[in-house]
């Protein structure tokens, strides 16, 4: 039964996905900015600029175009981007690898610093403390990761300086990998040094990405605590003398987790997105990173690529967030 | 042999964490080090320097010139000189091209460079399909013979900047055998040319790390190795520089320029480069009214422009000519004399109480202050009876809209001639059949269309300094100023400013 229910999703996610697919390459060639007229040399003649147009297929109907790319992004070929001449789909599998790792530590770090700050504050209920961690998860709240990112420049990048400003790596060091996930390879190799510099390399665009995910899961999880900690099975446990923390965290998580699951699972998709600007000031070499260059340029493949592949992250997050929700509350599992 | 626990191990490994991450950065010490960090402003999409978009900008040009020879040098002041060329010119009746081919040069894998590659190179620029984007210019002449270190070649149509691009967009020496062997993915892995460093290694977005060539042909560098960093947002530049993890950095915010230079251990220069900022004008409503166009022209106080929104770092324009382009004429001016225009203006039936009205389009963070930039001129306009409403576009829309020729009445954009040529700027920003002009009419195209081919060069330049008068003096077009490139590095350094606005780092040297 889960298994088909799994399918059924999965067969959504597909179709969602070639929705998106149409909606980007439709867009693409609506909103404004020719790659051609980018391309065109101070000498073109009129005839120069048809073939170039004929080289990137940009003179076929609309529906052409999209139906080659499809074919073409079906059997794995996503076309050649314009402004860097190499295959998208190499391109992407460089750069994913980047971005997956800063925002998976991101989203780490918004775990763990949202659930301590939202159970320090379940425990600080109808104290002094409560409303000063409140309105310090509302500050939090309210400052966008770009803007966390342009003040950690100023603050630990320039006043304190203590961690690198740009880049994955320091460009002095001489590291071979094989594989794109520098982070994870670092580790499982045991080359703690190199770890430990991309590590510091990932400390504040991490942190312009995870705080405001914190903030908002520090808000949920314990609005969801304190939900829970008025609910009857909780007031027995007290009467048995449980302490606050072991109701906190043994009875009344369990229940509050749900909602928070599902809400950062929609939250991480944003993070994804806020990728874009943070590697940008960071000079992250993601795909977020990527993505502006590829705008900037009109490179209409490799934008149609990078789309794709947010949708596809997207989807295939709010798939597992559905499972996760489900595994913790089986009632919803054929909800 | 020493052997560890599991926890001993573990423990080590922790230790080298804490103390990787504690470490936190150690500012770059470029004059010890000898290695030199360049917070640099733009990403390197290719390195192929003859093809793509990358190999049409100017800043890139900085990084190719460290890796690759051009055919022939130019130095900071645009004056050419020898490249791997050591002398080139036409035969008499220009029929011919021929250039001597330096010899004793290796590139960068220790194989021999050879005429050979010079005339691959040639022969590939020229092909439509190798999507060479100065291809025009290089398909201008043909077969090519070589004798001993010279190389001869048939003209097939006389193009006076042949030698010129040489030195400029595209003219990069690649090595023949080599290419054809690893092909364009291979040699987008690892490229080699004959320049003053090699590629050590790369991350895409992130940072190029040269070497130091030991066998270049002009002496080796004065650092062992060049790290640009590629930092395209402003604020981390800054960043960079100010926390000292950056040696050098360029185009930053004259603000932040005039506040850094003058702190201690920080230098900066800000010199005028081949960049021109403009107003383009098409010959639509109302612009087809002279009197409206030289009133638009006559208005504006690009003194005043220059010295409050950058802060003295410019220099104000006449003609489409800076001062270091060839076709220069000082004697052009187009005064700021708001009375005047408001006469013209008068004389067409407008007045502030009845203005002329029409669109200006901008860019909005392309170039420094562009939109406020245009926001101070229809300000300066509004006062002598024109209203202009701001639309404020993207750059890839400029580019869409002026191929096309819908660029509309007015429209801001920046332009770079390093070459200094006037082919390069008035020729191509004016000439109709150019798909880069705004201004399509046929008194202007009689004018610039014999000079193409011109083959006396002393008339040929007369004939651009009457056109780009006559221009002038019609208003065809709106010059604004000469932007000026800052750049702060750290006082233990030197640099010699490249009016071309290449930061190479050949220019950069220990003080």
């Amino acid at each position: 039964m889960i298994a088909v229910s799994i399918l059924n999703r999965l067969i959504m996610a597909a179709i969602t996905l070639f929705g998106v697919a149409v909606i980007v390459f439709v867009l693409l060639r609506v909103v404004p900015g020719d790659p051609i007229a980018m391309m065109i040399s101070p000498g073109a003649s009129p005839a120069d600029i048809a073939a170039l147009r004929a080289h990137y297929g940009l003179d076929a109907s609309l529906s052409t175009q999209f139906w080659l790319w499809l074919k073409a992004v079906l059997t794995g070929d996503f076309g050649t981007s314009i402004s860097l001449k190499r295959d998208v789909l190499s391109l992407l599998g460089e750069r994913l690898p980047a971005t997956l790792e800063l925002a998976f530590a991101a989203l780490v770090l918004a775990v763990l610093l949202g659930g301590a700050v939202a159970i320090v504050g379940t425990l600080a209920r109808r104290t002094v403390f409560e409303p000063v961690i409140d309105s310090f998860n509302g500050l939090f709240l309210a400052v966008p990761d770009f803007v966390w990112a342009l003040a950690l420049v100023l603050v630990l990048g320039v006043l304190f300086p203590l961690f690198p400003l740009s880049g994955r790596i320091d460009p002095s060091i001489d590291a071979q990998f094989a594989t794109p996930f520098y982070l994870l390879e670092s580790l499982l190799t045991l080359r703690f040094a190199i770890f430990a510099d991309i590590c510091a390399h990932m400390v504040m665009p991490v942190l312009a990405l995870g705080l405001p995910l914190a903030a908002i899961i520090a808000r949920v999880l314990k609005a969801a605590l304190s939900e829970a900690m008025v609910q009857d099975y909780i007031l027995l446990a007290k009467l048995k003398g449980m302490s606050e923390l072991r109701l906190v965290l043994q009875e009344a998580l369990r229940n509050a987790v749900g909602p928070t699951i599902a809400l950062t699972g929609v939250q991480f998709t944003f993070l994804i997105g806020g990728t874009v600007i943070v590697e940008r000031i960071f000079a992250y070499p993601g795909i977020g990173n990527m993505a502006i260059d590829a705008v900037i340029n009109r490179d209409l493949p490799l934008i149609q690529g990078l789309v794709l592949v947010f949708g596809a992250i997207f989807i295939l997050v709010n798939l597992a967030v559905d499972l996760l929700v489900a595994a913790f509350n089986p009632r919803l599992a054929h909800g | 042999m020493t052997t560890l626990t599991r926890r001993e191990a573990l423990s080590l490994g922790a230790a080298a964490f804490m103390t990787g991450i504690l470490a936190g950065r150690t500012p770059v010490e470029a004059a010890e080090a000898g290695t030199l960090t360049i917070a640099f402003n733009v990403n390197l999409p290719s390195f192929d320097p003859t093809t793509g978009p990358s190999a049409v900008n100017p800043t890139i040009q900085a990084i190719y010139r460290s890796v690759f020879d051009q055919f022939i040098g130019q130095g900071p002041d645009l004056k050419f000189q020898p490249g791997l060329l050591t002398a080139w010119g036409w035969n008499d009746d220009k029929t011919k091209v021929w250039m001597d081919v330096r010899e004793g040069v290796t590139w960068h894998d220790g194989s021999k460079f050879t005429p050979d590659d010079v005339v691959w190179s040639l022969e590939r620029a020229a092909k439509q399909d190798t999507g060479n984007p100065i291809q025009f210019i290089w398909s201008t002449a043909n077969n090519y013979k070589v004798e001993g270190n010279r190389i001869t070649g048939d003209v097939v149509r006389f193009e006076p900047t042949f030698f010129k691009w040489m030195a400029f967009l595209t003219g990069y020496v690649l090595p023949k055998d080599y290419y054809t062997k690893v092909g364009t993915q291979g040699f987008e892995k690892k490229p080699i040319g004959t320049g003053p460093y090699m590629v050590d290694a790369y991350e895409g977005n992130s940072y190029l790390r040269l070497k130091a060539n030991p066998n270049y042909f002009g002496g080796k560098p004065a650092f062992d190795t060049v790290i640009f960093k590629f930092v395209p947002d402003t604020t981390s530049r800054v960043a960079e520089i100010e926390s000292g993890s950056s040696d050098v950095t360029l185009e930053i915010p004259y603000e932040d320029f005039d506040r850094l230079k003058k702190k201690s251990g920080l230098s900066g220069v800000a010199t005028p480069i081949s960049d021109i900022g403009m107003i383009f004008i098409s010959n639509v409503d109302p612009m087809l009214d002279k009197n409206v166009r030289l009133a638009a022209n006559m208005a504006i106080d690009k003194d005043a422009i220059i010295k409050r929104l950058l802060r003295g770092y410019g220099n104000a324009l006449s003609t489409l000519e800076a001062p270091e382009y060839e076709a220069y004429d000082a004697s052009v001016k187009t005064p700021y004399d708001p009375e005047q225009a408001k006469k013209l203006l008068a004389a067409s039936g407008y007045s502030p109480e009845k203005p002329v009205k029409f669109t200006i389009k901008t860019t909005r963070g392309f170039k420094p202050k562009d939109y406020e930039m245009i926001q101070a001129i229809v300000g300066m306009w509004r006062k002598v009876g024109i209203e202009a409403e701001i639309e404020v576009y993207e750059i890839a829309k400029h580019y869409e809209l002026r191929a096309a020729h819908q660029l509309g009445p007015a429209a801001f954009y920046n332009w770079g001639n390093a070459i200094g040529d006037p082919t390069t700027s008035t020729g191509f920003a004016m000439f109709g059949p150019s798909p880069h002009s705004a201004w399509k009419t046929k008194d202007v195209d009689d004018m610039l269309g014999p000079l193409w081919g011109e083959k006396d060069e002393a008339k040929r330049i007369a004939g651009w300094k009457a056109a780009i008068k006559y221009i002038a003096e019609q208003g065809y077009v709106i010059p604004l100023l000469q932007y000026a490139q800052p750049i702060v590095y750290k006082s233990s350094l030197k640099i010699t400013p490249n009016v071309s606005g290449a930061l190479q780092p050949t220019l950069v040297s220990k003080a």
